[in-house]
């Protein structure tokens, strides 16, 4: 009976529901820590938001397969992402390039950031002394108001 | 029966809304007091229906009502009580009714403890909040109802998600949820200071608690989350940058920016503009985390509506609360005068650093979010922006924003003499700097990340220590600590905690360790210091699933440290397999085991991690949470409340 268990459990569990595979390893270990970061880079095409280093799906571990091949042929770092691109698109990039209007995007942070910066730093500059206004009767009336709460306290 | 209660009294709440949208927003503006008084019950009456349509829903859930449509799609009579419960809100009907109830919360809450606010800005807060109240209402009423039934019930239902069959997933979006809708409080807050023609320091006061409130709610929300993730989707990530992550982490930088500016209306009666415009965004970015999340335009692991209608009504929302608001604000801007001045070198400046920063931060995550929605609509391009992005975009901003944290709380308001800070702070620098000197060193790979994320959360640690210090006064006198407002030490606190954040989360990054091989069962591997012996693998069986587990030993150089179950699920009516991680918590390192496929007779894949800091992360979080709460308690926001209590 136990085995039977054991035989549901393991056609349950056929399919691959793990990320990267003890098998897929390459044994230089420099080569693979070359291809983890480039499969931390590339985004899963058919998950939500996964890079193919962390996604379980077919096509992810193929393409890890893929970026491990190109490395063995000899390819740089930047040659296998090309490789994968040209194939399959801007999309798996996770880290979006500089090109066409994507500066926009890059550069929008520190552009407001800067801006805003230099805006407030003006603005505290030219103030002018509002201090020696007097305080308006509406106010002082509010104002002991409160404090007569603040006091019963 | 029940069902149809419930279904009757959502329709109700949603006419008590729009009487409480209209009849004390009329009531102040014609300084009726009756019609003023009038939001107070109704708000009350308001809840109460709504907690009679969830009450009604829950049972719905609870008994396994089949002929409710979201019941069968995602219930199942064989699944645990706490996960029938928790699936009410795990969807996208039940979830919005739990926003619907949780908002008329907040407005009932208002009526309630709002006792020392003046009666018209009361009652313009409720009326505002009411207006919310009636949109939710009608969005869920017109496209996403709840109570809609099945023609013909089914045996039984297609059970839950088993990603979120998860104690953690249970809590985690009613605390997220109670965060995204108290800055409602916030947004109706400003409406009605907008409408009254006055911000002052009173607002300021009175604003602030609701804020703090929120923004507790959110950090817990966000936490919660953040834990889930890192012990359930099986890897041991805890942020992935995921669109719905953003979504709640943008309100919550803006909210932590409020937080921040409405202490310098408080105590200055300054930045009144900027801080109302802050309230606005804050409850937008609420707004608009809800529409990415609940129309599905930007695919991800959390969005499971994809209706498009349903999107275009949100959307509507958004325009009608964001432009109302802003329209508002630019009509009104005038009456924000500002009174004093201050330095460049002040506490007032440095709060407005924190603000930039915060906001830009938040800037930043948002155009990084929508980017691929920009770059199709207008240029065709499908791309991506992923974690990369926001890693090298966003954390420049945060790390400046921890660079001057300690200046900020240490300066004085008005004007500060910044030798006199750096003076204060120089031995904490020092310390700081000796340990990223001395990590450096001691690392193997020479990685810059964690020597100098621990030494940034050491920074911090240490200055809210500092802060705490020198309010000690030339004796020393420790009692002084304990009659502290406690509002600094709420400030300490929350500080403190972020920099312990920061030091797990820098911990984790840099010095994580990952081995994965294939371990045959009576097998003894060796991970960084730890023997990981496979003793066997079998069977298991849980109420809905099915599920093979593994027996691990962990030991160091011989001495047992403990024992580890991962397990690997099957759940059989929702079909789809799960990976439970086992994890052996502790104070320096997680080690965190996950069974993999069977690679032949007796051996498996195994995956070990070693994660160092792990638990630092949310300990901070918790520690800055705490420090919200006590900050709440600080005694000048429970004036109103307590001298009722009191009688006085």
């Amino acid at each position: 009976m136990k085995r039977l268990y054991l035989l549901i459990f393991l056609a349950l569990f056929a399919s691959p529901v793990f990320s990267i595979e003890p098998g897929e390893i390459l044994a230089d270990p420099q080569l693979e820590e070359r291809a983890r970061e480039i499969s931390k880079g590339l985004r899963c095409l058919v998950c939500q938001n996964e890079s193919i280093d962390e996604s379980d799906a077919q096509i992810a571990g193929d393409l890890r397969l893929l970026v491990r091949e190109r490395l063995l042929v000899g390819d740089t770092d930047q040659a296998v992402v090309d490789y994968i691109v040209e194939r399959y698109g801007e999309y798996v990039l996770l880290n979006p390039t500089l090109q066409g209007a994507n500066w926009l995007l890059w550069l929008a942070g520190p552009f407001v950031f800067l801006t805003t910066l230099f805006c407030v730093f003006i603005a505290i500059k030219g103030q002018k002394n509002h201090e020696s206004q007097p305080i308006s009767e509406d106010d002082m009336q509010r104002l002991h108001q409160i404090l007569d709460k603040d006091t019963k306290n | 029966m029940l069902i149809e209660l419930g279904h009757f009294t959502l329709i109700l709440a949603f006419v008590i809304s729009i009487v409480q949208t209209f009849l004390p927003l009329i009531g102040a503006q014609r300084l009726h007091y009756g019609l003023m008084k009038v939001g107070e019950p109704l708000s009350l009456v308001h809840l109460f229906l709504l907690i009679c349509s969830f009450a009604a829903l829950s049972y719905g859930f609870i008994a396994s009502d089949f002929s409710l449509k979201i019941v069968t799609s995602n219930s199942h009579t064989l699944k645990p009580l706490l996960y029938k419960i928790s699936g009410v809100w795990g969807n996208h009907e039940g979830s919005l009714l739990l926003w619907a109830l949780i908002l008329a919360l907040f407005g009932a809450a208002c009526a309630l403890f709002g006792g020392n606010l003046p009666a018209s800005l009361k009652a313009r807060v409720i009326g505002v909040q009411g207006s919310i109240s009636v949109a939710f209402l009608a969005f869920i009423i017109f496209t996403s109802n709840p109570f809609e039934r099945l023609l013909l019930a089914p045996m039984n239902g297609q059970d839950l998600n088993p990603l979120l069959q998860d104690p953690g997933l249970a809590l985690h979006p009613p605390f997220l949820y109670l965060g995204y809708v108290g800055l409602s409080m916030t947004f109706s807050f400003a409406i009605a200071a907008l409408l009254e023609g006055r911000v002052d320091a009173a607002w300021g006061r009175w604003v602030r608690p609701w804020t703090l409130a929120a923004w507790v709610f959110l950090t817990i929300g966000i936490g919660l989350g953040s834990w889930w993730a890192y012990y359930e989707l099986g890897w041991g990530g805890f942020w992935f940058w995921d669109p719905v992550e953003n979504a709640s982490f943008m309100p919550w930088l803006f909210a932590t920016a409020l937080l921040h500016s409405a202490i310098v209306v408080e105590k200055r009666e300054m930045l009144k503009s900027w801080t109302i415009l802050l309230a606005i965004f804050a409850f937008g970015f609420s707004l608009i985390g809800t529409f990415l999340v609940r129309s599905g335009v930007i695919t991800s692991v959390h969005a499971f509506a994809n209706d498009p209608e349903r999107g275009f009504f949100i959307l509507l929302i958004i325009i009608f609360f964001m432009g109302g608001g802003l329209l508002l604000f630019s009509l009104r801007a005038r009456i924000m005068q500002t009174k004093g001045i201050f330095a460049i070198s002040s506490r007032e400046s440095f709060l407005v650093l924190n603000n930039i920063l915060l906001a830009v931060a938040g800037f930043v995550v948002f155009i990084g979010t929508i980017w691929p929605l920009i770059a199709e609509g207008l240029w065709d391009r499908t791309l991506s922006v992923g974690p990369p992005f926001f890693e090298a975009a966003f954390t420049p901003f945060f790390v400046l924003l921890m660079m001057a944290l300690p200046f900020g709380t240490l300066a004085p308001w008005k004007r500060a003499k910044f030798t006199k800070i750096a003076k204060k702070l120089i031995p904490v620098l020092i310390l700081s700097l000796c340990s990223l000197g001395l990590l450096w060193s001691l690392q193997s790979q020479k990685s810059l990340l964690g020597p100098i994320g621990i030494s940034l959360g050491i920074w911090l640690v240490l200055s809210s220590i500092t802060d705490l210090n020198s309010r000690l006064g030339k004796n020393r006198d420790f009692a002084r600590l304990l009659r502290l407002p406690r509002a600094d030490w709420g400030r300490a606190l929350s500080h403190g905690g972020l920099g312990i954040a920061v030091i797990g989360i820098a911990g984790l990054m840099a010095w994580e360790v990952e081995d994965i091989r294939v371990v045959k069962t009576g097998e003894t591997i060796q991970v960084a210091d730890y023997d990981i012996r496979l003793n066997h693998v079998g069977p298991k069986n849980g109420p809905n699933y099915l599920s093979i587990q593994a027996n691990i030993t962990v030991s160091k150089t011989g001495a047992f440290i403990t024992e580890l179950s991962p397990e690997r699920r099957n759940y059989t009516i929702a079909q789809m397999p799960t990976t439970e991680a086992a994890i052996a918590n502790g104070f320096w390192r997680d080690i965190y085991v996950v069974l993999g496929d069977r690679q032949s007779e007796s051996s498996w894949a195994i995956r070990t991690y070693i994660k160092p800091l792990a638990n630092w992360i949310w300990g901070g979080t918790i520690i800055m949470a705490f420090g919200g709460v006590v900050s709440l308690t600080d005694r000048r926001h429970r004036i109103g409340a307590s001298s009722k209590k009191k009688g006085a």
